[in-house]
């Protein structure tokens, strides 16, 4: 059963004026594998630092703790033996690739992470039943990565990578955002194939609760200030549905619209 | 001509549809000047021409993208190739200070012993032909065929063609008439002297079939002349590769002659060499002349690779179509390409397009890009360019790595696949997949991480989408 373990993690970003800049200040954080966890928590509280954190991007610097999975040390990793250990980052943004093809690329990844190509025959299967519960068209696999995909089909392009790539633990960032109903739920009954096969962990970073109505999780935890505030099970999410995250924001710091 | 009225729009495709809006176009010196993010057309109206756009007089239309916009930087005119000098004649050029137009951007400082003839110590390209039936190679100190289609235009051409007359190097190469080669003719071209210069002719006969594959190697400095002359229907393709040693000083001219109805593919690799420059000249013979000229480079630290090119459309319905695309890894890793295309008033029915994309891979690399296109008259089919500079950024290769991708894979993925377009109209799978493998060690050269992955390179599939594009 594989397992990510997260502790007192502290991690700094540099900033242009201002040097260094603290941002996360001891999260401790524990996924195994079929769990399905939450992080909700205010803009600007550290969830995506979080994420890209844990998948190694050269932008933030770890001054602190420990990021294990399975007891290997992630964070002497780099950015590619992440993933090839098991980790997945679904991004917010996903970057295009011009010349790179779909197919070529989700070969290659796949290819890396297994250690050996795929069986053709298996691998053209695969691809193409995964494409089709997301409801992506065929002629999508000969697009370049990334390039002229709207915000939709950049989202179920993540979520083909995580389904073909069957990762111990991926991390899922935004991926609510900026989708319609439609490709919300098209998205998530793709996260919840994922979480039904028992085998990946999730982490789900999330500021709304709106992806949370089709993907239940076991777990959610409230991010404030670079750490964890509090943690619970779904009835949390609910609460903080109704009311927000107010009454986990310093009174004393200055409110903003 | 003046008063037509028939519509010639000349599309310049913005980054986006040709795909590299991900890349930032920063980092070039870009000539053309294309006002809040290229325009979806352009009019082209010089003097006394027109390119009316929808029939609307020549003055009112907007000069938004017309030749003067091609401005050269400062104090330097436009480009003006009717007018460029062209003689056999060191003399008739002078030499060159660096600060002309046609020599701006080199490094003439690695260059100058060329700008002089040698006389009798130059040294001839060594030139090795395999020859095959309907193929003869012939080499002496003059030939009646030499200098039909070709002439000098800079002084260092001038010198090139004094010099291998003086070595005996004008090495002739006669494609029988209608012959049909199932494989390349392979022209090994070696330097190994400090000064060297040669002459090829390559003269495919009418209705001929061939592929001809300049292999050049060594090093020290040479002065070198193509001329190619295509006859009336032939299918000439003409590889010119450059794997000079680091320290090699190459300058030459290829001239294309292209018969009526032929068609001629020309293409330059460059690869090793500290200054290498190619100046390509098409002109038309007569009408329904079909040229394509591609080019690939990889510069280095340290290395200059220059590619001009300059389609002279004087024949009426002839077509010509330009493809530069080049990579960058370096501190000082430079790269020129100037593509010139000129549609006189008398070739009417030209289509034409041109098209420069270089790929920075690391920090300090250079690319200059700068198309120029002059146009005499309306009546034309189509006539447009594009350039732009991209880099390959640490969010891609984040992307990449993120998903299990090695570094070094990830890179190779990347630069495959930009060159994969070019590399694949050759048309000759042996050719395309030595060249593609010749580039990979490049990459690896610069990389300087001597380890291979353990992870094996997906190679059959983009071989396979090689195979399935259409050239």
């Amino acid at each position: 059963m594989a397992t990510l373990e997260i502790r007192d993690l502290h991690v700094s970003v540099e900033t242009p004026d201002a040097g260094p800049k603290q941002i996360l200040r001891g999260v401790d954080l524990t996924v195994r594998a079929g769990e399905t966890h939450a992080i909700m928590g205010p803009n600007g509280s550290g969830k995506s630092t979080l994420a890209y954190s844990i998948a190694g991007h050269p932008r933030y610097t770890v001054t602190g703790g420990t990021v294990t999975l399975d007891g290997e040390d992630v964070l002497a990793m780099s950015v590619d033996e992440r993933a090839r250990a098991g980790l997945f980052l679904a991004m917010q943004y996903p970057v295009e690739v011009p010349g790179v093809t779909v197919s070529n690329f989700l070969r290659t990844a796949k290819t890396a992470v297994s250690g050996e190509a795929p069986s053709l025959r298996h691998w053209t299967k695969d691809v193409k039943a995964a494409m089709d519960a997301l409801r992506m068209d065929p002629a999508f696999a000969e697009r370049n990565v990334n390039e002229g995909f709207s915000g939709g089909e950049k989202k179920r392009h993540e979520i083909l990578q995580m389904e073909l790539l069957k990762p111990k633990v991926a991390v899922l960032d935004e991926t609510d955002s900026g989708l319609d109903v439609d490709a919300l739920r098209i998205v998530s009954e793709g996260v919840n194939r994922v979480r039904e096969t028992g085998e990946t962990g999730l982490l789900l970073i999330t500021h709304y609760t709106r992806i949370l109505r089709y993907v239940k999780p076991d777990f959610v935890h409230v991010f404030v200030a670079g750490r964890v505030a509090e943690e619970g099970g779904p009835e949390l999410a609910d609460d903080l549905e109704e009311n927000g995250y107010d009454r986990f924001l310093d009174s004393s710091a200055p409110v903003t619209a | 001509m003046a008063d037509t009225s028939n519509s010639t729009t000349t599309s310049i495709p913005t980054d986006e549809a040709l795909g590299l809006d991900g890349l930032d176009a920063g980092r070039e010196d870009l000539a053309l000047d294309l006002p809040g993010g290229a325009p979806a057309t352009l009019t082209a109206p010089l003097s006394g021409a027109s390119v009316p756009d929808g029939g609307s007089p020549v003055g009112s239309a907007p000069a938004q993208h017309g030749l003067n916009a091609h401005s050269h930087g400062a104090g330097v005119p436009a480009t003006n190739r009717a007018e460029r000098r062209t003689s056999f004649d060191v003399a008739d050029f002078p030499v060159p200070s660096g600060r002309e137009e046609d020599w701006r951007f080199t490094p003439i400082e690695r260059a100058r012993d060329l700008f002089e003839p040698a006389g009798a110590s130059v040294s001839g390209l060594r030139v090795e032909v395999s020859t095959a039936d309907g193929v003869t190679h012939r080499r002496g100190s003059s030939d009646a065929s030499a200098g039909k289609g070709f002439v000098p235009g800079d002084r260092a051409a001038a010198v090139a063609w004094a010099d291998a007359a003086s070595a005996g190097a004008v090495d002739v190469v006669d494609i029988a008439a209608e012959a049909d080669l199932a494989e390349p003719v392979l022209v090994r071209v070696a330097s190994d002297a400090p000064r060297s210069a040669g002459h090829l002719v390559v003269r495919a006969g009418a209705y001929s079939r061939a592929t001809v594959v300049l292999d050049h190697s060594g090093s020290g400095h040479v002065g070198s002349g193509v001329e190619a002359v295509v006859g009336e229907g032939a299918h000439l393709v003409v590889v010119s590769v450059h794997q000079w040693e680091d320290d090699a000083v190459h300058l030459a001219q290829h001239d294309l002659l292209v018969g009526r109805d032929a068609t001629v593919k020309h293409v330059v690799v460059t690869l090793g060499g500290s200054l290498v420059r190619v100046g390509s000249t098409v002109r038309y013979a007569g009408p329904g002349g079909d040229a394509t000229l591609l080019g690939v480079y990889f510069s280095d630290a340290g290395q200059h690779l220059e590619h001009r090119s300059f389609v002279d459309h004087e024949a009426a319905n002839c077509r010509s179509n330009v493809t530069y695309k080049g990579a960058l890894q370096g501190e000082t890793a430079r790269a020129v390409w100037v593509g010139d295309v000129l549609i006189r008033a008398s070739a009417l029915g030209t289509d034409t397009y041109e098209l420069n994309r270089n790929l920075v891979l690391t920090d300090g690399a250079r690319a200059d890009s700068v198309p120029n296109l002059e146009i005499e008259t309306g009546e034309i089919v189509g006539a447009g360019h594009a350039s732009a500079t991209g880099r390959f950024d640490d969010e891609q290769l984040f992307y990449l790595q993120s998903r299990g991708i090695p570094e070094d894979q990830a890179r190779r993925m990347v630069v495959r696949a930009f060159f994969a377009d070019v590399l694949q109209q050759i048309g000759v799978r042996s050719i395309t997949d030595q060249l593609m493998a010749a580039i990979e060690a490049e990459l690896e050269l610069a990389d300087g991480s001597g380890d291979e992955g353990d992870l094996p390179v997906v190679a059959d599939g983009v071989e396979a989408e090689l195979a399935g594009a259409r050239l």
